[in-house]
């Protein structure tokens, strides 16, 4: 296991705090007054339906997209490229015409930023060997990324963002297009990681689901507004009527929860289909 | 042993002044064009580089009308492309496209304007052949030098960006989380293409220079998963295929019943023959390497 910098922080005080953060578009709000914490160790899934605003959320704390408010990341604001946040991208189609091998994607996680040739060192190979077993991918470590299934390349550019050894890592909708074996494996890994290397996680989905026994927390994103806390504080029908605005139903169906918004807010958008269903 | 190099090697090739030129620039040329064409073909960027050839075709024609190297020209007018091609912010691959096809065929129509200049009102008659299909042994030795240097320019700086260029192909959004500027990447690299494209025109002239880009990297990414391993190997049959190409052109004066084949047409050749034995006798990249 590659130990992390414990000194750097301590282990209770947040490695992410987001205060009041709002992105405007033009005249139309994304995100408003959004603000919550994440400690290390802490799995937090990012919920909201698609177009909620969690790939610009995301974007926020990354330093990509300017916003008003505050992000600390590790109790400071964030520099140019903070080495405390490892990012695993949205949707990431991957060119099996790309020469580039999963140890290569990982080793790339090291100093795919840094100018000049990499130099094949023992201490880079052995760091990029012990990313690659730390999310089980050394079976496949000579194949090339594009080669590999959804689940495969997940867990390469996983071992991508862990091996600079971030003590935040932001995952956008990593579990899209994965089969249910897949996204279990990598939700496992991930629930692993954040408890054994008190790494903060922050996974972003549509579906909070598959998350339910790893989430110690939920992030709750509708219509630009966040509700943030304990899962079962945050998934009840007041909580998030409130953040929807009108009356919303949370229904517990043996392990699943489903989420009934009811109505359809944007007038132009067809309602024949019924009430929308956030699972 | 003597008896076989006398036959493939016919009489004075090692003392020949033009060959050794050749030989030098060729070698040059292709090491450059091998390097940066890997990172075209994963880029995506195949017609970005042809239409490089192109334009720089138009500053190559005017070259002849200013009485200037015209290397000058295709350098100055590649560039100008690269810069334009920039500039328009196309976001997506096929309005990149069409942009620049529109690019191309404006700067060809000039090109057409030039060339019929440079027969008409210049003495060089050979211009449009020397311009499209190259003559790599009329480089005049007064360009060697600048060859070397843009070589060496080029080539440092596309090793100095080589992980940036890696990981921006790869995602640019992976590349953007770590500070990386993707755009000012994507333009320093259409900026080395530009170079590379323009030294290959002068040898194998720009119609065919996208041969010499092209075709060794896709061979290579053929042969190998490693990028380390496919950039050199896209260097090292270009070099192999343009020093193959010009020993044949050479020997072919010697040939019986022949006065000579072009250089260019036996080096594209060579390439393309290479890129389909590669296909027919490499591993299928698209199946996984491991069992």
């Amino acid at each position: 296991m590659i130990p992390t910098d414990t000194a750097l922080i301590s282990s209770d005080e947040a490695i992410l705090s987001v205060e009041g953060v709002g992105v405007r578009f033009g005249t139309r709000t994304v995100l408003d007054e959004v603000s919550f914490t994440i400690r290390p160790g802490e799995f937090t899934g990012l919920i909201g339906s698609n177009g909620a605003g969690k790939t610009t959320l995301l974007r926020v704390i990354l330093g990509l997209q300017p916003a008003t408010g505050t992000v600390l990341i590790g109790g400071r604001p964030r520099r140019g490229r903070d080495r405390l946040v490892g990012y695993v991208p949205q949707k990431i189609a991957l060119d099996p015409d790309i020469p580039l091998r999963a140890r290569d994607v990982v080793g790339l996680g090291l100093d795919g930023h840094r100018l000049g040739v990499p130099l094949p060192t023992r201490r880079r190979r052995a760091l990029v060997a012990e990313a690659l077993d730390a999310v089980d991918a050394t079976r496949f470590a000579d194949a090339r990324i594009g080669n590999l299934s959804g689940g495969e390349q997940q867990r390469v550019l996983i071992a991508h963002a862990l091996i600079s050894r971030p003590r935040l890592l932001l995952l956008d909708e990593p579990l899209a297009n994965l089969d249910v074996r897949s996204e279990h494996a990598v939700v496992d890994l991930l629930s692993r990681i954040a408890r054994d290397r008190r790494i903060g996680v922050l996974l972003s989905a549509h579906d909070m689901n598959p998350l339910l026994d790893a989430m110690d927390r939920v992030v709750y994103i509708a219509d630009g507004h966040a509700a943030s806390g304990p899962t079962d504080e945050v998934v009840q029908s007041d909580v998030l009527s409130r953040l929807y605005g009108h009356h919303v139903d949370v229904i517990r169906l043996h392990d699943r929860i489903l989420v009934s918004v009811g109505r359809v807010d944007r007038p132009d958008e067809p309602s024949e289909h019924g009430p929308i269903v956030v699972p | 042993m003597t008896g076989f190099w006398q036959g493939v090697v016919e009489p004075g090739f090692f003392s020949s002044a033009p060959v050794h030129s050749a030989v030098a620039v060729g070698a040059i040329v292709a090491v450059v064009s091998g390097m940066t064409g890997v990172f075209t073909v994963i880029r995506g960027h195949s017609f970005a580089g042809e239409a490089l050839g192109d334009i720089g075709s138009t500053g190559g024609s005017a070259s002849y009308l200013l009485g200037i190297n015209p290397l000058i020209g295709f350098l100055g007018l590649s560039v100008l492309g690269a810069g334009l091609m920039s500039a328009t912010g196309a976001r997506t691959r096929k309005a990149r496209d069409v942009e620049t096809g529109i690019v191309v065929g404006g700067a060809l129509g000039l090109a057409a304007l030039f060339l019929y200049l440079d027969t008409t009102r210049t003495s060089t008659t050979g211009a449009p052949v020397t311009i499209l299909f190259g003559s790599i042994f009329t480089v005049p030795s007064s360009t060697l030098p600048i060859v070397a240097v843009l070589g060496g320019v080029t080539l440092t700086i596309l090793l100095a960006l080589y992980r940036m260029l890696l990981l921006t192909s790869l995602n640019p959004g992976l590349a953007a989380a770590r500070g990386t500027s993707v755009r000012l990447v994507a333009v320093a690299y259409l900026a080395l293409l530009a170079v590379a494209v323009s030294l290959s025109a002068i040898t194998i002239g720009t119609i065919l220079s996208t041969a010499l880009l092209i075709g060794p990297p896709a061979t290579a990414l053929r042969l190998t998963d490693s990028p380390g391993r496919a950039t050199v190997l896209a260097a090292v049959i270009g070099v192999a295929s343009t020093w193959l190409g010009i020993l044949l052109a050479y020997d072919s004066d010697y040939w019986p019943r022949q006065h000579g084949w072009p250089a260019s047409f036996l080096i594209v050749t060579i390439i393309v023959a290479g890129y389909l034995l590669a296909r027919v006798f490499g591993r299928d990249i698209r199946q996984p390497a491991f069992g």
